[in-house]
Parts: C-alpha cells; sequence; structure tokens
C-alpha cells in the first residue's frame, strides 16, 4: 500500500501519458487503463482514511472515478484523475514556496559546534556549560556567553538586523547568528529547542497555524462539508436517477480553495513579518492589528534609546573626587538603571567598603562608606533646608527635563546630577505615521510628568502621562478600553508584561525575548521603530489578501454551481477549475511576500514624508 | 503525559487535517491532537503507558504521510 502512495508523482505522469495516448488514438481501453493508473494512489488513500473513519476529499473522487468508468465515460475518469494529482503536485510545489521563510530560518540552523580542543559535536550533543569556539563565517551553535576572543557577529537570524555587531568577553551571543570576522570563544547557556532562535521558529510555526477566526469557522465547517457532499449526491443520484450528475457534484464538491484561502494568507503574511523582525503570534492578531485606533507606549527603551547618559552635576564640595567614589560605591550596591548610569558616568578608581546599605523604593539608598552616612536619590532624601542657589540648581535640573539624583554625605547635600535619556532616532518619524494614520499615541511612563512632556515637546502625540506604576499603566488601558476603544500597548517586555496582556495587541520591543514571547502578541525583534508603521501595513495587506482568497474561492463555487445547472460543467471541467481556483489562491496570497514600496528601505531609518494621508487607517 | 512533535513532509490540502486528526485522536491513550497545517506538523499528548511514539507513527505512515523526524518530551 505505503508503495503505491509514496509513487503519486509516477502514477501522475502514466495517467497523463496513457490519457493524451488514449485521446489520440480514440482507444477506450487505454483511457480505463490511465484512470486505473492515477486513480489507485487516490484510492489507497481513500481506503486508509475510511479505515480510521474518516470521510476525505479521495473518496469522493474515488467513487465519481469508479462511477464514471461504469457509466462507458472513460475520458472523464482519466482527465479527472490525472488532474487531480497534477493539481495536488503544483499545490504541493507553490505551497513549499509560502512555507519558505520559515524552512530558510530553521534550515540555517547549524547541523554541528566545533568544541574549545577542538572536536567537532552534533549540536544535539552540546551540553550547557559546554565550551565551543566559532570562527569567521560560522552560524553560532547555541546560546551562550563570550569568554574569550572578538568578532562581529550578524544578528539578522534573530532581530532582522544586517549590521554586524561588536562581540567580546561578557556578550551574550545568540544560536543562528553569524560570525563576519574574528574568533570568539562561547560558554554554553541554552542549547536546541530553549534557543531564543528555536524558540522564534516555534513561535512562528504555531502562530501560521494560530488561525484567524473566519479560517477557524472555514475548518470546522469543511469538516462536516465533505461528508455532506457525498450525502447530497447520493440524494440527487436517488431521486433523479442520473449518475452522471451525482458523480459531478462529487467532483466540484471537494473544498479546495476556501478551505486551503485565509491559511495560505496568513502562512504568507507572518512569513514575511518574520524575515523583518516582526513576530506576530497568529491570524488572529493580524485580525485585531486592524481594528486598533489607540496607540500606548511605554517611554524608556521604548520611544528613547534606554540608554540614559549623565547631562548635568553640579557639586557642592572642595572634594569632587572623594565625593563622586562616595556615591559611585553606594550606587554599585544597586540595580537602579539611574544608579547604573551614574557609576558608568563616575568611573570610579577606587571601591571604598560600602556597609549597612538601606534601599527605600522610591526614594533612594542609604548606606556607611568610610565612616560616613551616605544617601543617594531624589528630593526625599533631604532632611536639612538647602542653600537658594541649591534650590536653584535642583529647579533647573527638574524643569529641563532631565532625571535628578541628589546625594547627602553625613545630612549634607554634597551634589545634584540631571540625567537623561535619549529618543530613538525613528520615534518621531513613526508617531508622525501613526497620526497620519488616524491613531491615537499616548505616552505611559514611571518617570516624572515634568521629565516626560519635557522629553516629549513637539511629538504628534495625543497624550503624556507620567508618574504612573506598572499597575497605573493597566488601568489606563482599561480605561480606554472601557470607552470601546481598541488599544495596542507597545513595552519592553520586562516590565510591561502586565500591560502588553491587558491591551487587545501587546507588542514587545528588543529586549526581554523569552518573557515577552509569552505575553505579546506582537514582537519586534529589532529596536527599529518604524516597524510598527510596517507592522500595521502588514495586518491590512493580510486582510485584504484574506478576503480575496475568500471572494475568489466562493465565487468559484458559484460558478461552477450555476454552471452545472445550465448544463456547462461535466466532471472534467469542473475538476480543471477546481484546482485553478485552489493555485489562484495561493498565487495571490503569495504577493505577500513582496515589499510594498513605500518600506521598500526597510533597513535604513528614513525620514518620515507625509505621503501616507490617502492610507485608510482608522 | 509524553508530548509528541511529528514532522512530516509537507501537508497540501486542509482535509488532510481531518484524517489525521481524526485518525490519530482515536488512538487509545491519545490525549490530544493537533495537526498544523502550515508547519505540516503534527502534535500529540499521549499517556506513554498506553501508546508510544512507533504506534502514531504509524498510524500516520499508514494515511500516506511521510514522517521526517519526531520530538518526544515529558510533560
Amino acid at each position: 500500500m505505503h508503495v503505491i502512495q509514496t509513487h503519486k508523482q509516477e502514477a501522475m505522469i502514466g495517467g497523463g501519458v496513457l490519457t493524451a495516448l488514449g485521446l489520440v488514438f480514440s482507444q477506450a481501453w487505454l483511457l480505463v487503463l490511465a484512470s486505473l493508473v492515477a486513480g489507485l494512489p487516490i484510492a489507497v488513500n481513500a481506503w486508509e482514511a475510511l479505515r480510521y473513519k474518516q470521510i476525505s476529499i479521495e473518496l469522493l473522487v474515488t467513487i465519481a472515478l469508479v462511477g464514471a468508468v461504469l457509466i462507458g465515460e472513460p475520458v472523464e475518469s482519466a482527465v479527472v484523475s490525472f488532474l487531480f494529482l497534477f493539481g495536488d503536485w503544483l499545490e504541493q510545489r507553490s505551497l513549499a514556496k509560502t512555507r519558505s521563510a520559515i524552512q530558510g530560518l530553521a534550515a540555517a540552523a547549524p547541523k554541528t559546534a566545533r568544541l574549545v580542543d577542538g572536536v567537532t559535536v552534533p549540536v544535539g550533543q552540546l551540553a550547557v556549560g559546554d565550551q565551543v569556539r566559532v570562527l569567521a563565517g560560522e552560524t553560532v551553535p547555541a546560546d551562550g556567553k563570550v569568554i574569550g576572543g572578538q568578532a562581529n557577529i550578524v544578528e539578522a537570524a534573530i532581530t532582522g538586523e544586517p549590521d554586524a555587531k561588536r562581540k567580546q568577553a561578557g556578550a551574550t551571543v545568540y544560536s543562528g547568528t553569524q560570525v563576519s570576522d574574528g574568533t570568539v570563544d562561547i560558554e554554553v547557556e541554552k542549547t536546541g529547542y530553549n534557543t531564543v532562535y528555536q524558540q522564534i521558529i516555534d513561535l512562528i510555526e504555531d502562530a501560521q497555524d494560530a488561525q484567524s477566526p473566519v479560517a477557524t469557522f472555514i475548518q470546522k465547517f469543511a469538516r462536516w462539508y465533505t461528508p455532506l457532499v457525498l450525502v447530497i449526491a447520493l440524494l440527487v443520484g436517488l431521486v433523479s436517477q442520473d449518475v452522471r450528475l451525482a458523480i459531478t457534484i462529487l467532483v466540484l464538491g471537494c473544498p479546495g480553495a476556501l478551505v486551503i484561502g485565509a491559511p495560505v494568507s496568513n502562512v504568507v503574511g507572518l512569513g514575511f513579518g518574520a524575515k523583518h523582525g516582526i513576530l506576530i503570534k497568529g491570524g488572529d492578531v493580524a485580525t485585531k492589528l486592524d481594528q486598533i485606533d489607540t496607540v500606548m507606549f511605554d517611554k524608556t527603551g521604548t520611544l528613547t534609546q534606554g540608554k540614559i547618559s549623565v547631562t548635568t552635576a553640579q557639586y557642592w564640595t572642595p572634594d569632587e573626587a572623594n565625593v563622586a567614589a562616595l556615591v559611585a560605591a553606594v550606587e554599585q550596591a544597586t540595580a537602579h538603571p539611574l544608579g547604573q548610569a551614574l557609576v558608568a558616568y563616575l568611573q570610579p578608581q577606587t571601591t571604598p567598603v560600602v556597609e549597612d546599605v538601606k534601599v527605600t523604593r522610591g526614594v533612594g539608598v542609604q548606606a556607611q562608606v568610610a565612616g560616613h552616612t551616605v544617601s543617594v536619590g531624589n528630593q526625599k532624601i533631604l532632611k536639612q533646608p538647602q542653600t537658594p542657589e541649591q534650590r536653584a540648581a535642583i529647579q533647573a535640573i527638574v524643569s529641563g527635563g532631565a532625571s535628578l539624583v541628589l546625594a547627602t554625605v553625613d545630612d549634607k547635600l554634597v551634589v545634584a546630577y540631571g540625567l537623561r535619556d535619549q529618543l530613538r532616532p525613528d520615534t518621531p518619524a513613526m508617531l508622525a505615521d501613526l497620526s497620519t494614520n488616524g491613531k491615537k499615541t499616548i505616552v505611559l511612563s514611571g518617570d516624572s510628568q515634568a521629565a516626560v512632556e519635557h522629553m516629549m515637546t513637539d511629538l504628534p502625540l495625543s497624550q503624556t502621562r507620567g508618574g504612573l506604576l506598572p499597575a497605573d499603566k493597566v488601568s489606563a488601558i482599561k480605561a480606554a478600553q472601557a470607552h470601546g476603544e481598541k488599544v495596542m500597548f507597545v513595552g519592553d517586555g520586562i516590565n510591561d508584561g502586565p500591560a502588553l496582556a491587558q491591551a487587545d495587541v501587546g507588542v514587545a520591543m528588543g529586549s526581554g525575548m523569552d518573557v515577552a514571547i509569552d505575553t505579546a502578541d506582537v514582537i519586534l525583534t529589532s529596536s527599529r521603530l518604524t516597524n510598527l508603521g510596517v507592522l500595521f501595513d502588514l495586518a491590512k495587506r493580510m486582510n485584504v489578501n484574506i478576503k480575496q482568497n475568500l471572494v475568489i474561492a466562493i465565487g468559484t463555487v458559484a460558478l461552477l454551481l450555476s454552471g452545472l445547472l445550465v448544463g456547462l460543467v461535466d466532471m472534467a471541467s469542473g475538476m480543471l477549475f477546481h484546482e485553478i481556483s485552489i493555485l489562484l489562491v495561493i498565487a495571490n496570497a503569495l504577493r505577500l511576500r513582496h515589499t510594498p514600496r513605500k518600506w521598500q528601505n526597510l533597513t535604513a531609518i528614513k525620514a518620515h514624508q507625509p505621503q501616507t494621508a490617502n492610507n485608510e487607517g482608522k | 503525559m509524553t508530548k509528541l512533535v511529528y514532522q512530516l513532509d509537507g501537508l497540501t490540502c486542509p482535509s488532510c487535517l481531518q484524517k489525521i486528526e481524526g485518525a490519530v485522536g482515536q488512538q487509545a491513550g491519545v490525549k490530544s491532537v493537533k495537526a498544523l497545517f502550515n508547519s505540516s506538523k503534527v502534535k500529540a499528548q499521549i499517556d506513554p503507558a498506553v501508546t508510544n511514539a512507533d504506534t502514531l507513527k504509524k498510524t500516520i505512515t499508514d494515511l500516506g504521510y511521510t514522517v521526517v523526524n519526531v520530538r518526544s518530551q515529558e510533560a
């Protein structure tokens, strides 16, 4: 049995040749033979499915073929069996194209790894803690930390970014990324199915099969459709006593383009996104994206680069170096992003011993260093009144929109720092693009209202809201949803998990892949904000494409049925149209692989051009 | 409970999904089964005391599909 099933292609060619010969020489026995050759694999598949109590399309076709031969129509049976196999073969080939984006990703994963001692092992045998060496031109075989050497590594497979990044000791490298030059030794931290790369592939594969509501409905429908066609054909045959009509209905009834139409658009669309660093978790997300009218953003690390730098440092002490060392020592004991930025700025030469560290949330940190009580934090650490000069300096920093960090030594204010983040270069263009498309844009930030407003001046935002805790962000989203708005939240995935989950569509950016994979609906693996515009555009194109495919599919069925009623359609031409409609929807879906002109230069961040006014976004 | 993932050699017709899900789902010890059209995968959760990866593989090959590889995971 299995031999026959695996030789469909030979059966198709054999059936085709015999059919041609039979037609040319008008030999009925050749046509019957052709039907037998091409029909056999169809019948075997039908039988195997029947053994598991499944009514398959093959069963419908097999009955039709047998019927056609019995009523003396060997031409029809020969042509139909050949067309069925030929269509199947064409579908397989064209569907392979729709899957190519993912298969390209999967194929890029390396098969072997070179251990530091020179031994080559299959990737499957790598274990956490192994040390591997990756040379220029090779692909990193596992996730891990660089422990030696340095190299330029292209992370396009993960982020879609084509530019190489310099990696040296301590840096994290990902499986699937490529070393463009240099050599690195890596200590393996994650292997095989646990790597970020494999998670991305799994995510996309699952996403491509997570269907939109329309597609799910059609598939449920299809489950009943095939047996239903069989029953209808049987009834028609019994009532009309017309076997020819009954078997024609069997052939026309094969659910083809209708069932394949929506999935195939999703596969190509999501594959296109994946190639450009946009991971969409399923066709239903694409449907929801089209309804979004409000986009809420986290600020730090999303609209800004999240790289905080010190812009003001005002000391009130004769011994700046000593104070700097004390502040740095205390901040080194914390993980606060502002503290980290300060340490990086101060570059302490010596590290005094820090004792008795007390962190107060929303205030700062206090510790004993070199016999002094040192406090670093916001204005709440101040216990003594400031001089007018100090008040003026603090006021200047705050009103300038910078984040304020003060330090006291033995309760005496000694220094005020102003720290500032920087907007991403493509933030203004992205916001302008969204508001041109009629979307409300709102910033939700944990920073003070003054700092948020100052940073966001002149940006096309509908609203800026500062001083929010993570829970406040969730309430803000809920409030908007209660007003009937469809909300997208864009955040970094680490701190914004609840907001990402609450939003109708949660978009996680760049960092924090592991967390984001669980909570976000869309993951932008690169830090390119313009991808948000590409995302909306892609969703719209996918939804249009699905509708077009449904029109093609339903149109074909309608056309065939009315053709049948007026007697224009017979079995062979019915099968032909049926196969053509399937190839049409696949071809239509494949159009999604092309980058629209607007986004042609996806790799470069381009200045915004307000030419998108006619894009009918809501 | 064991999670099995079969990679098949390209599914062409969405009706294959019904066939596979129906056939595999009927087997004793199969808790759940999902055939994925686009990635050409079959994911199943089985009770390892009742059935195993090879039994289900045979069911799938019987239906006329080629299994490229199987991934098994204790869950």
